[in-house]
């Protein structure tokens, strides 16, 4: 038996409970750069704002309804998240951190216990300690429990805990009421091949030859279909899953245009990837670099472009990844153009010991010498200390827009928040 | 003092004395004998981890149980309130802190200085419990 625990409208959650004058209130949090909404609070669904939603297409809504703006805080999301997954660890041990606000867990360890009263305390410790809110879903398998949890936020019967049925008309009624395209893992493209063969709900899915479905998808899709069944696929990966790309990217608080400016943003990116890459003791093969225009703004000229090359042998050297995205980023700027975004990223992400190449320049034992004094001293000294000259020294216009940051309650001695 | 970490390095940190003396072979130092872990001040503040939280007190209305405007409140929201402890709660959306107390009329918040009134806690007044102040750190 699986549950899922998913932290209900997470960000503005997180702002409520610092924030107690927000209680109540619709309340919706913006991307990285202000530039649309990530996540809203029932009372702001209730009034029509979409996920998504571009922050300049909301402006009179959010006069009308007197909505509270903040802009992304994960230094308080982060920590908030940890929270939670302690507080649950204290009555589940075995799960398995899937993103900042969903836990899988695996309830067999617990076998004989009763285990819808054990998540409802779990969820109630949750919401005291916390003051999160969290929603639970059982079920035999991880899609099943993903579903139940779907029950769990939407059936005020539920009480914010639901195990999926047993008994087969219940059971088949409920698949019957999941369109597909809400299924776990099932993406908006496959949803439209899966119509196209007459699938279109939960139940239908189920329903469909296994092998049929691996042979028209793949063998993921075939997984959620027997998972569907209550067969399940795969072990709760209770060790953080090894990561096959990183990405860095950012969009500019205001457009830029000039090289300068965009390889100063990509430079920045690449040295904090490559930084990223080597805390994981791993390397790169594959390195790629974007930018692209405003596409919100049609009155202007648009423009995206990609590039990539080969990492031979794999490497998480600074320099080598640096200078390689500034030429790839070289290669793709045009001049005329406003950039609203740029990003690197490094995939065919190998870990361990490298093969030296036979013909290979560099030495790769140095490189790793020095990346490891930079890396301490910039741990030390602060990020950013030491860096390599390509990227600028003071923020520029490229940096984040981040107007309506609430403090960050948790993490900073001179943010806390106060009492009257 | 708490640090945020990632959960699978919650475990608490160990600091870890220096030896008191150089080592130098043939006369060690007796005193290296008598070397102890040093003092985490979170053992002795934090008994749960993940619902303590950290406030900075304003104005004057507890100075009577030394509560002092810029002192660091360690509030603890595990710990069930109790009539007589000292509570974090949020009246009319701000937090406040207050003594949970009893009067005839029912449960109330009571400030400890003579100026400020007692909040009565009842079905007509928004008043929540937010969490309960375990320890002071007041700098004299």
């Amino acid at each position: 038996m699986y549950a899922l625990v998913d932290c209900n409208n997470f960000y503005a959650s997180c702002e409520r409970v610092f924030q107690p004058e927000l209680e109540g209130r619709p309340v919706i949090v913006l991307s990285n750069n202000d530039g649309c909404v990530v996540a809203r609070s029932q009372e702001a669904k209730d009034v029509g704002i979409g996920m998504g939603e571009p922050l300049f297409k909301c402006r009179e809504r959010i006069r009308r309804h007197r909505i509270a703006v903040r802009s992304s805080n994960y230094a308080l999301y982060e920590d908030m998240s940890r929270r939670v997954v302690q507080t649950i660890m204290r009555f589940i041990p075995d799960l398995e951190i899937y993103s900042i606000d969903e836990v899988f867990l695996d309830l067999d360890p617990l076998a004989g216990r009763d285990l819808e009263t054990l998540c409802r305390t779990a969820r109630a410790t949750v919401r005291r300690w916390t003051g999160i809110p969290v929603s639970v879903g059982l079920g035999p398998t991880r899609t099943l429990a993903k579903l139940a949890n779907r029950i769990a936020k939407r059936s005020p019967d539920a009480d914010g805990v639901c195990t999926f049925p047993t008994d087969e008309t219940h059971r088949t009624r409920v698949l019957e009421s999941v369109a597909i395209e809400d299924v776990w893992g099932i993406g908006r493209r496959w949803a439209k091949r899966l119509h196209r063969i007459g699938i279109h709900t939960a139940l239908d899915m189920s329903r469909a030859p296994a092998t049929e479905i691996r042979r028209n998808f793949n063998i993921v899709a075939m997984h959620t279909a027997l998972e569907l069944r209550g067969v399940p696929c795969g072990e709760l990966e209770t060790d953080p899953p090894l990561r096959q790309t990183l990405v860095r990217s950012r969009s500019f608080g205001s457009m830029v245009s000039e090289w300068d400016d965009l390889s100063e943003a990509i430079a920045s990116h690449a040295i904090r990837a490559a930084e990223k890459l080597r805390h994981e003791n791993a390397r790169a093969g594959h390195l790629t670099v974007f930018i692209h225009t405003n596409r919100f703004r049609d009155e202007l000229p648009q423009y995206s472009g990609s590039g990539g090359c080969e990492l031979l042998p794999p490497t998480s050297t600074t320099p080598v990844i640096l200078a390689r995205a500034l030429a790839i980023g070289r290669r793709l700027w045009r001049a005329g153009f406003q950039y609203k975004k740029a990003g690197v990223m490094l995939s065919e992400i190998t870990r361990g010991p490298t093969q030296g190449g036979l013909f290979e320049q560099r030495d790769e034992r140095r490189d790793d010498r020095l990346m490891n004094t930079m890396d301490r001293i910039n741990l030390k000294m602060g990020s950013g200390t030491l860096r390599p000259a390509a990227s600028s020294f003071t923020p520029r216009r490229w940096t984040m827009n981040q107007d309506h940051r609430s403090p960050r309650f948790t993490t900073r001695w001179d943010e806390l928040p106060r009492t009257r | 003092m708490n640090r945020p970490s990632r959960p699978d390095s919650a475990a608490p940190t160990v600091a870890r004395p220096l030896l008191a003396s150089r080592v130098e072979a043939g006369f060690p130092s007796p005193a290296d004998d008598y070397v102890e872990r040093t003092l985490d001040l979170n053992e002795e503040v934090i008994t749960h981890p993940a619902a303590t939280f950290f406030l900075r007190a304003g104005g004057r209305s507890m100075q009577g149980a030394g509560i002092h405007d810029g002192d660091l409140l360690v509030v603890d929201r595990s710990r069930d309130p109790e009539e007589g402890m000292v509570v974090v709660a949020v009246v009319d959306g701000e937090f406040t802190v207050k003594r949970l107390d009893r009067s005839e009329h029912g449960p109330i918040l009571r400030a400890e200085h003579p100026g400020y009134a007692p909040i009565p806690i009842g079905p007509d007044t928004e008043v929540v419990i937010w969490g309960v102040v375990t320890w002071v750190l007041h700098r004299p």
